[in-house]
């Protein structure tokens, strides 16, 4: 098999436009007798149905939430990316576009990531139109604040809750178009299966939460919108409902999966702080820029950390990187802390934490500036904490937090699935190996507003419907298996919780192919997985039943899947014998303990196919082709 | 320490609820409401029991999913704080908690202590947006907005939609939930075009749904996990009578609440038949 | 399944039929009704100024019939449309919470907002009492009811304990009424502002406590036998 991306030709500033002109389009009047599915009511989706609702198609969007609004971007903090210059400090698309490419390691499309930045202008635009509440000037115009991984100013922002506001924007865009009539909007609805007839994406199967009916939606494309799947560690900054299934499901059904095991991990969140533990809380990066990194210098030493001497400090980043000291980016930032802890360094009750120290920013600046910079963090640092971040070091420790790959795209968007689209981060395309900090709401919502619009209408434009109905094979079959899988993880009726078995997945992800990742360690996880996997087939209790409100269920179908794509990630983290971006194999690193990527052989994205249960993935290898930005070694020293 | 929780059980929306008391041992200080309550889960399915269904997502005080009351109070006894981020050390080892489900019409029980609030986004879909549609937005700084108009925008943007204002209210009044909306948009001059509008559409939609009436007595601004000031609900009355008052004709139209959650499946697959 | 019921749009409701313009109709009776109390306030206060001049002020009252029923009439419309728009709006918000909390805590609502619902009623038996008693005359405890002099008929009406007590007993409650009320019906039209509704808030509790004090001044002058 060979992945053609279908990138236009000619000079990148064009390729948008030529392809925009290229495409057909639809008769205004035959928009409303094309359905398209929308799964998942994030920033991508909630934007593309919004979008195609305003188009004139009949919409239905689909959400596993009680409502549209409660998807996972809405816990964005920081901001969103645009190069719209206004701080008049060099910054323009190409730059955004350099950066994106450099910040990715050169491991993403060059294309994709230019139409991206171009993009994040008209972003802005939009989400002022709708009433967002972006930061300003006192005199009214729009401010930036800078973020990891860029020289210049580009970041709006609406105080913490960027992404909350801008998830608000396209979810009242959303009802705005349910009110028109051109969006139905099914909430507390699942997608668990989707309809390929005829070569050709066509319907999906889903389970009402509430009642537990199975339904099969037809349409003439099918749009994933579902985010990441963070969750496959258990642990993560994501949301508890985030999960897999939907591209999982169609992964299995054809599409191919790209560089699943680009996952990245922040290096500030609060610590774990017990066995109970559910989900991880991020601080914001930002506070890197005032608080100091550091652990003892001797190992097991559980003094206070005010007891602590200066002298049996070890300030790690700023030792080792003394050019960019607390500020390298997020992925050396994590591995370092890792890597102190593994020593036996580590502070707080469980030795997984590092300090964060604000005291000499305090005394340099005044508790009046540092409450003005980051009062509501430390507010929330006190909350969760019980400490006093102003008098006692905050304790920090990495965690998994986004994941750049996904179902492997073409520039159109569309999988390896005719009429199957997915965007936002459910998609392999613009971050590669690292994504750099306020382009994930950037990347959503240019995917749902300003390319699926176009793209999908290409293809309903070029391709015939023929009318399809639950009469077909395929559609049979796919419910069935739907069934049959609710039945049979009811009918188990064994020992262990859903969430003891996610939790033990999650160590083993987390311990092998987490910050750092070994030929060796992967290999074992890879069997470790299998074995779980098997012994939760046998043995996972689901109390309840399947035709109401089960919360267990949901989570047991999720579960399963995951153990499936955890062992793709591994698979894929093995064959990668490199080092870059958020992948750090151990065998692969420079004398002095950085990340070496190999270009001459792993220029490319790792497309995996799903051939069975038990037989291995097969690999179809996308190459990538640098002719812009030209991949360098990095160096934060 | 040990807490003795009380909670609501009911089967289904129809069903009739009870109070059950679990002991949970073992609970970490550390530990926020909703990891009490999987603790709890965890043993009852351990033991073959349904374990409580409740509302959650991101667990980070964003989402809105969570909530429920504490003790007679929504969200706890913790300020400006969901339950999904109020720890246990709030709490005394011995004490007892009742976890009751947020009561109101126009928020039916779904299961345990989980309602359905799709009455708040029939208000949002009545009239809560600013009607551009993609593509049509000038250059975003054509648009001043001065620091402070920009500030309050945000302060009723904050919203999260979890239905605390309405459990709080002795009327079950979703004044403070609508009003945040009318005020968010309406305090922009991106909004203003459309703010009579909208005040009439989303106060008619509220109107239909059972919800009670606002005596202004302030207990939703008090439960509110992001505090959101009365101020909302006054400027909704404001631009609500005022709207009325220059209204030319009657064509506002309420969508039909909808309790409702079958879609009819017509699905009778033998799944034996497939295979 | 959608939130919406697709093509079952209802007619919306009219300004009247919206809690929101019943609680703006509230909100103009409630200051009509505030202005009456502030204005027989003063009259009445009055009485300290002696029986001629307290009976002259009476006479004036009466001067034109027309006038007078004019007022009667607005006041008893403001009144109904006051307790028709609370009967109604209380009813509705029974049906907003068909099951109750087994608990349920007050956190931020003052104590005169929270009872409203029955002060109000109290008040408003009050009312009948106190036209039967010193405008119909059909109630005068302990002495003959005497039309015209309306100085015997407060100073005899209220030298029957019981009727003092009840009177000041009320218009505590009218006083807990108007602490919430005088600000809420700026609330209700739409004036709400950081700096100064604390401030109304502040001059609400300032108002209503000048009202009772100087409403139950009367009584107790009497009792203590300032005023015979």
């Amino acid at each position: 098999m060979t992945l053609d991306a279908k990138i236009p030709s000619g000079p990148i500033e064009l390729a948008w436009d030529k392809a925009r002109f290229d495409m057909k389009l639809v008769n205004p009047a035959n928009k409303r007798k094309h359905t398209i599915l929308v799964v998942g009511s994030g920033l991508a989706g909630a934007s593309a149905a919004a979008s195609l609702g305003e188009l004139g198609y009949n919409v239905e969007c689909f959400c596993f939430q009680d409502s549209p609004r409660r998807a996972h971007s809405i816990a964005a903090q920081g901001g969103i990316n645009a190069a719209k210059n206004y701080q008049n400090d060099g910054d323009s698309i190409y730059r955004l576009f350099y950066d994106t490419v450099k910040g990715g390691d050169f491991r993403a499309r060059e294309a994709n990531v230019y139409r991206l930045a171009e993009n994040s202008v008209k972003i802005i635009d939009q989400c002022v139109a709708q009433g967002v509440p972006f930061a300003r000037e006192y005199g009214g115009s729009l401010t930036n604040r800078s973020f990891g991984g860029a020289q210049v100013s580009r970041t709006f922002y609406a105080r913490g809750q960027t992404g909350q506001q801008l998830l608000l924007g396209a979810y009242q865009a959303l009802e705005r178009q349910v009110h028109e009539g051109t969006v139905t909007m099914y909430p507390r609805t699942e997608m668990l299966d989707l309809i390929v007839i005829d070569g050709q994406a066509r319907g999906i199967v889903t389970r009402n939460l509430i009642t537990g009916e199975l339904n099969v939606h037809f349409g003439d494309a099918v749009i994933l919108a579902t985010g990441g799947y963070g969750n496959v560690y258990y642990l993560s900054t994501n949301a508890k409902g985030s999960n897999t299934t939907a591209i999982w499901r169609a992964h299995k059904r054809g599409a191919l999966f790209g560089n699943p095991c680009f996952t990245q991990i922040h290096p500030t969140c609060i610590p774990v702080s017990g066995d109970y533990q559910s989900k991880l809380t991020l601080m914001s990066e930002s506070l890197r820029n005032d608080g100091r990194i550091w652990v003892p210098k001797k190992k097991g030493d559980k003094r206070p950390p005010n007891q602590i001497p200066e002298e049996d400090r070890d300030y790690y980043l700023e030792r080792r990187y003394p050019s960019f000291g607390n500020l390298v980016p997020r992925d050396v930032a994590s591995r370092n802390a890792k890597a102190v802890c593994d020593e036996g360094r580590g502070v707080g009750e469980t030795g997984l934490g590092v300090y964060l120290d604000f005291s000499d920013a305090i005394k340099r600046l005044g508790e009046h500036t540092i409450r003005e910079r980051y009062g509501n963090l430390f507010d929330m640092y006190q909350r969760i904490t019980d400490e006093d971040p102003y008098k006692v070091p905050m304790r920090i420790y990495p965690a998994i937090h986004y994941t750049m790959g996904g179902l492997w795209v073409d520039y159109y968007l569309q999988t390896t699935i005719p009429g199957l689209f997915v965007a936002g981060e459910a998609n392999f395309s613009d971050h590669g190996a690292n994504r750099l900090g306020a382009s994930a709401l950037m990347q959503g919502l240019s995917d749902g507003y300003f390319i699926l619009p176009y793209t999908v209408g290409n293809y309903i434009a070029t391709n015939k419907f023929p009318k399809v109905d639950e009469s077909r094979g395929e559609v049979r079959e796919a419910v069935g298996c739907v069934q049959q899988t609710i039945e049979k993880l009811l009918s188990i009726k064994g020992k262990r919780t859903v969430d003891s078995f996610h939790r033990e997945l999650g160590k083993i992800m987390w311990d092998e192919c987490g910050m750092s990742r070994t030929a060796h360690g992967l290999e074992k996880a890879i069997g470790q997985i299998r074995a779980l996997r098997d012994e939760f087939w046998q043995n996972v209790t689901v109390p309840g039943s399947g035709d109401d409100l089960n919360q267990s269920l949901e989570k047991a179908g999720r579960v399963a899947d995951f153990f499936e794509l955890g062992e793709l990630m591994c698979i894929d983290a093995l064959h990668r014998n490199e080092s870059c971006g958020g992948h750090f194999r151990e065998e692969y690193q420079t004398p002095d303990g950085e990340a070496q990527r190999d270009d001459e052989h792993f220029s490319y994205v790792a497309a995996w196919g799903y051939t069975g249960p038990s037989s291995s993935p097969s690999l179809t290898r996308e190459p990538l082709d640098f002719q812009y930005v030209h991949p360098s070694q990095r160096s934060y020293k | 320490m040990k807490l003795t929780l009380r909670i609501w059980r009911q089967k289904s929306r129809n069903g009739k609820g009870k109070f059950i008391s679990y002991p949970v041992y073992n609970v970490n200080p550390e530990m926020s409401m909703l990891e009490c309550l999987d603790v709890l889960n965890e043993s009852l399915i351990e033991r073959g029991e349904e374990p409580v269904a409740f509302e959650h997502d991101c667990r980070e005080g964003i989402c809105g999913s969570c909530g429920f009351m504490i003790n007679g109070i929504p969200h706890g006894p913790l300020p400006a704080t969901t339950v999904c981020q109020l720890t246990m050390r709030h709490f005394k080892d011995g004490q007892e908690l009742v976890l009751e489900p947020w009561r109101a019409a126009a928020f039916p029980s779904v299961k345990d202590l989980v309602v359905d609030r799709r009455s708040f986004d029939r208000i949002i879909e009545a009239g809560g947006y600013i009607s551009v549609s993609t593509g049509n937005a000038p250059d975003g700084n054509t648009i001043l907005v001065g620091k402070d108009v920009a500030d309050r925008a945000m302060d009723a943007a904050a919203c999260i939609g979890c239905g605390a204002c309405v459990a709080a209210c002795p009327n079950a009044s979703a004044a403070l939930f609508t009003g945040a909306k009318i005020s968010h948009l309406g305090i922009l001059p991106q909004g203003v075009p459309e703010q009579d509008r909208r005040a009439l559409n989303m106060v008619a939609q509220m109107n239909v749904e059972p919800f009670g009436s606002c005596t202004n007595i302030g207990e939703c601004t008090g439960a509110c996990p992001k505090e959101i000031p009365l101020e909302v609900i006054s400027r909704m009355n404001r631009d609500y009578w005022q709207a009325s008052w220059k209204q030319r004709d009657e064509l506002v139209r309420t969508i039909t609440p909808m309790t409702e959650w079958s879609t009819g499946s017509k699905l009778k697959i033998d799944p034996n038949a497939t295979s | 399944m959608s939130a919406t019921a697709i093509n079952s749009q209802l007619r919306a409701p009219s300004f009247w039929q919206s809690t929101n313009g019943k609680k703006v109709v509230m909100a103009v009776t409630g200051c009509i009704l505030l202005l009456f109390v502030i204005g027989h306030l003063l009259g009445n206060l009055l009485v300290f100024a002696g029986r001629a001049r307290y009976n002259a002020y009476a006479a004036f009252l009466h001067f034109d019939d027309t006038i007078l029923w004019i007022v009667r009439i607005v006041l008893i419309i403001a009144v109904v449309l006051h307790i028709t728009a609370t009967v109604q709006l209380a009813l509705r918000n029974k049906r907003a919470r068909p099951i109750g909390y087994s608990r349920k805590e007050a956190i931020n609502s003052s104590y005169a907002s929270r009872t409203m619902y029955w002060s109000g009623p109290i008040v408003l038996a009050f009312v009948i009492f106190h036209l039967l008693e010193f405008t119909a005359g059909y109630i005068h405890p302990g002495s003959q009811f005497i039309r015209g002099d309306v100085y015997h008929n407060v100073a005899a009406g209220f030298s029957v304990w019981w009727v003092s007590a009840w009177y000041i007993f009320s218009l505590c409650l009218l006083g807990l009424h108007l602490r919430h009320g005088i600000w809420s019906m700026f609330q209700s039209v739409g004036y709400n502002h950081p700096r100064h509704t604390p401030l109304l808030k502040k001059a609400a509790l300032v108002i209503a406590a000048l009202i009772v004090l100087g409403y139950i001044s009367i009584p107790i002058s009497v009792l203590a036998g300032f005023v015979k």
